[in-house]
């Protein structure tokens, strides 16, 4: 299998068959908090793309250059590092582009101290990825999450106009709303078995 | 110093069941759906979890004099990471098992919404014994969730509790249950169990108020 190829196939499977949200349980609670609206939805789906791949370059220079000496410092210096190079990046974008940040600086902070941040830094160094697939699983995965959050804030849209016992509206509900979500995701499962049999 | 005592159980008491982190707060939901596939990696999970909600707390209340206001969050997240380090290593080294089974979900524990909030909430502001037991209450509620989420998946998706066979041969395990939608729909079903032991048990005491009804 080429180099290109296999680039390809780790972006699909960042965001389909080992979705962030929806398979492995990163995100759940900008998931199911911030799923009310589309739009915004939308929103947070992107400012978490940018948010990672930020992530993914801060973690492959980590990696190369401490961790490898150091590792027992792997959590500390992870979320350090990503939440001081996010508020920098979050203060620049401020400065130069006041319409992008309109759009993505309220969400920034809030993502940082997300699970799907720290566990894309902890999963791709634990894979031994590159800078080059880093980054590419980086997008993958931010693709994935904003796909399950589009989705799910879609649902929970046409769901509020319908009539439902009171006792299950709420967490109750959008759990099983993701449950079969996450049924639907699984068969993308198939995806691979079929092209590498 | 008895109704300091009595204080402290309170704060202890109301994270097992009235403020419950999982069924009632509804925190710290990724650990708690990814790693309860069985009872003993439930535990474990609660088990870290526990020790660094209890270290934390202790240190964040001790210096909470000394924190300044500015710089909180971050200075949280830094004696949480430290303490999710020591729990890592000591899991790695006692039961290799688990850890591997548990893998990046041990230092995910830094970024449970459970543990930061509870530093922001009451840590910060409450004496060393008041923070320690709601962080004991707390980071107990917090392990119970979890096994029963635990016990229940690996009863169905396998049909054992702790390795121990339940059923005999004849039983087919839901292999769903193991299974990442098993999770969140049974979560999903624990949760809508809970909304009802509460509507019903406000009505009771709606009717209660009200006095009988005459028909």
């Amino acid at each position: 299998m080429s180099g290109e190829n296999s680039l390809i196939w780790l972006f699909v499977s960042a965001l389909l068959v080992n979705n962030f949200t929806l398979a492995q349980f990163l995100g759940l609670c900008p998931f199911f908090g911030v799923s009310g609206r589309v739009t915004t939805a939308l929103r947070l789906g992107l400012a978490t793309i940018f948010v990672m791949v930020i992530t993914a370059v801060c973690s492959w220079v980590l990696n190369t250059y401490v961790l490898h000496y150091a590792p027992y410092l792997k959590v500390i210096s992870y979320i350090v590092v990503i939440a001081s190079t996010v508020q920098f990046v979050e203060m620049s974008i401020k400065k130069l582009s006041p319409a992008l940040f309109r759009a993505l600086g309220i969400f920034l902070p809030l993502i940082t101290t997300n699970c799907a941040i720290l566990g894309l830094a902890l999963f791709s160094a634990g894979k031994g990825y590159g800078l080059l697939e880093g980054v590419v699983y980086a997008i993958g995965a931010g693709a994935g999450f904003t796909l399950a959050l589009v989705l799910m804030a879609g649902i929970r849209q046409e769901t509020d106009l319908n009539s439902v016992p009171a006792v299950i509206k709420g967490t109750a509900m959008n759990l099983i709303i993701a449950g079969v979500l996450s049924l639907a995701f699984m068969g993308f499962a198939g995806l691979f078995a079929k092209v590498f049999a | 110093m008895l109704e300091e005592q009595g204080q402290n159980y309170a704060e202890f008491i109301k994270g097992l069941w009235k403020e419950n982190p999982v069924f009632v707060q509804v925190l710290g939901m990724c650990p708690m759906l990814a790693v309860t596939t069985s009872a003993v990696n439930a535990l474990a999970m609660g088990g870290a979890t526990l020790f660094v909600l209890v270290g934390s707390s202790l240190f964040v209340s001790l210096l909470r004099k000394y924190i300044p206001k500015q710089v909180r969050i971050s200075a949280y997240i830094i004696i949480i990471a430290t303490f999710v380090t020591v729990a890592d290593l000591v899991l790695k080294a006692v039961a290799f098992k688990v850890h591997k089974e548990l893998g990046a979900f041990i230092d995910l524990i830094v970024v449970n919404c459970l543990i930061l909030g509870r530093q922001e909430a009451f840590a910060s502001r409450n004496g060393v014994k008041a923070a320690l037991s709601d962080a004991l209450g707390m980071a107990f509620g917090f392990a119970i969730a979890l096994f029963c989420l635990g016990a229940v998946r690996e009863i169905f998706g396998a049909g054992q509790l702790f390795g121990v066979s339940l059923f005999g041969d004849s039983f087919q395990p839901w292999q769903i249950m193991l299974l990442p939608p098993g999770g969140f729909i049974m979560l999903g079903l624990i949760l809508l169990f809970f909304n009802q032991m509460k509507a019903r048990k406000e009505a009771r005491l709606q009717l209660a108020q009200e006095g009988p009804v005459k028909s």
